[in-house]
């Protein structure tokens, strides 16, 4: 589903991915790990073309990002994204950030995409804040907001770039939650997270990057199991995150 | 003595004074605002040369006086117009001077919008052209309309500035609401009377208007 090729990118001269490749199939989840400034949200975001690498290739669904006849906008509309910060539209109502872009470049009508937005909300709990606006709900639910505009368009394959890191700790697995609801009917992933719980019921692979790099790409079962097989980078990391 | 009375019969003509000055104004403003959006798009461009040409625009317009600017449009449109369309097309005193004040504003309104634009946060951007909108989609559907809920008041405050400075097109002999009170005062020999009456009418529309102004900053700072 997703194919990352050699990619390399820099801004300006400092090199920020170095030869990343990896595969994503079908229906896998996958976790990215990796302290911070390590490119891993830099390569997520290569994903769907939002940050352009400058060497090598991502192949989304038989679709070339570097192949400059590609079509960005149609090719991200059949991704979807979850930021950090939610991202979701101030100026609009919940039900109006649902329903947007499933209108306005999907071209559904409107009913349409306000049943599909108003099932979704609902499978994300959060049915009766369909006419609040995003500034009235907490963190947790916003992010959930956000989980169900990206669903809403019906994409191939979900990308997480630190769901969870902005929130506050009572509010972190109420999107897990969503997220391991959506893994465990074979939605394709790959997110970046430090929730190393969350990696363990439901990532099938593990990747850890530093400095760029994807030093570790594994089976789950690998990942956290015998440590000493790890590299001296992936175990220190390790270390430090499990520690608590 | 101040003999304020001769006033009351002067007033529809003066009433006609303020429609056309409170004209110029809106429309000024409206085709400034779009211009302006316009230029700060293009300064924000990762277009080298759209960028430039809008820069340099901008810094133009809001290097020189307004009175040259409407003096000098009053003489050019009708030569341009001329120039394209091969015949004498007369054009007004009015519309030359409503070409210069969209002209002239959307110098300034291009420096209000592009900071509204710039202060939106990058990650919206990146929201709604991960969800598959096209650039136009986003700066229409996404910053745009949050850019101009921020920057309101600022428009406002500098639509306020553009009320005052349509007194400038008495230089081509427009009448508009200074000039007709000028004029009525002159014609009936109380000059004085009808200058105080045109800064009290102006001050009070001014004063009203900065204070809605002011109660917007409160309520969008919130």
């Amino acid at each position: 589903m997703i194919s990352i090729k050699n990619v390399n990118k820099w801004y300006g001269s400092f090199q920020v991915l170095t030869d990343c490749s990896t595969e994503v199939k079908k229906g896998e989840v996958v976790v990215v790990c990796g302290p911070s400034g390590s490119g891993k949200s830099t390569l997520i975001k290569c994903v769907n073309a939002l940050e352009p690498f400058q060497q090598g290739d991502i192949v989304v669904d038989n679709t070339s990002i570097a192949d400059p006849r590609t079509n960005l906008p149609k090719l991200r509309s059949r991704v979807g994204m979850v930021f950090q910060h939610f991202e979701l539209f101030p100026h609009l109502s919940i039900s109006e950030n649902l329903t947007i872009a499933q209108v306005k470049v999907l071209g559904r009508s409107k009913d349409e995409a306000i049943e599909k937005g108003l099932k979704l909300l609902d499978r994300v709990g959060l049915l009766a804040h369909a006419n609040k606006h995003p500034g009235q709900l907490s963190g947790g639910q916003q992010q959930r907001v956000a989980i169900a505009r990206a669903l809403a368009m019906d994409p191939v394959v979900m990308l997480f770039d630190e769901p969870t890191s902005a929130l506050d700790p009572e509010m972190v697995n109420e999107v897990l939650d969503v997220m391991v609801q959506l893994a465990q009917e074979g939605m394709t992933m790959m997110c970046v997270t430090h929730e190393m719980g969350f990696a363990r019921k439901v990532a099938d692979r593990v990747i850890f990057m530093d400095a760029g790099q994807i030093v570790e790409d594994c089976p789950k079962q690998a990942f956290f199991g015998d440590v000493s097989q790890r590299s001296e980078r992936a175990q220190q990391f390790l270390a430090k995150i499990l520690q608590h | 003595m101040m003999d304020f009375s001769a006033i009351v019969p002067a007033l529809p003509g003066l009433w006609d004074g303020l429609l056309m000055t409170l004209q110029l104004m809106v429309m000024g403003v409206l085709g400034g605002v779009v211009l302006g959006t316009l230029l700060a798009l293009m300064r924000l461009s990762h277009n080298r040369l759209l960028a430039t040409i809008a820069a340099t625009y901008v810094n133009y317009f809001r290097s020189i006086p307004l009175l040259l600017v409407i003096t000098w449009f009053y003489f050019a449109v009708p030569f341009i117009l001329r120039w394209i369309t091969g015949e004498d097309t007369p054009v007004g005193a009015f519309a030359s001077c409503l070409v210069a004040f969209v002209m002239f504003e959307a110098a300034y309104f291009c420096e209000i919008v592009r900071a509204g634009i710039q202060a939106i946060p990058r990650g919206q951007m990146g929201a709604a052209q991960a969800l598959g909108m096209s650039y136009g989609q986003t700066m229409r559907l996404i910053i745009l309309p949050q850019a101009f809920r921020k920057m309101t008041p600022l428009l406002l405050q500098q639509s306020i500035i553009l009320f005052q400075d349509t007194s400038l097109v008495y230089t081509v002999g427009l009448m508009d609401f200074l000039n007709a009170a000028r004029s009525r005062g002159d014609i009936i020999g109380q000059p004085h009377e009808f200058l105080i009456f045109a800064g009290l009418v102006y001050f009070t529309i001014s004063f009203a208007a900065a204070q809605v102004v002011k109660l917007l900053q409160k309520r969008l700072a919130v």
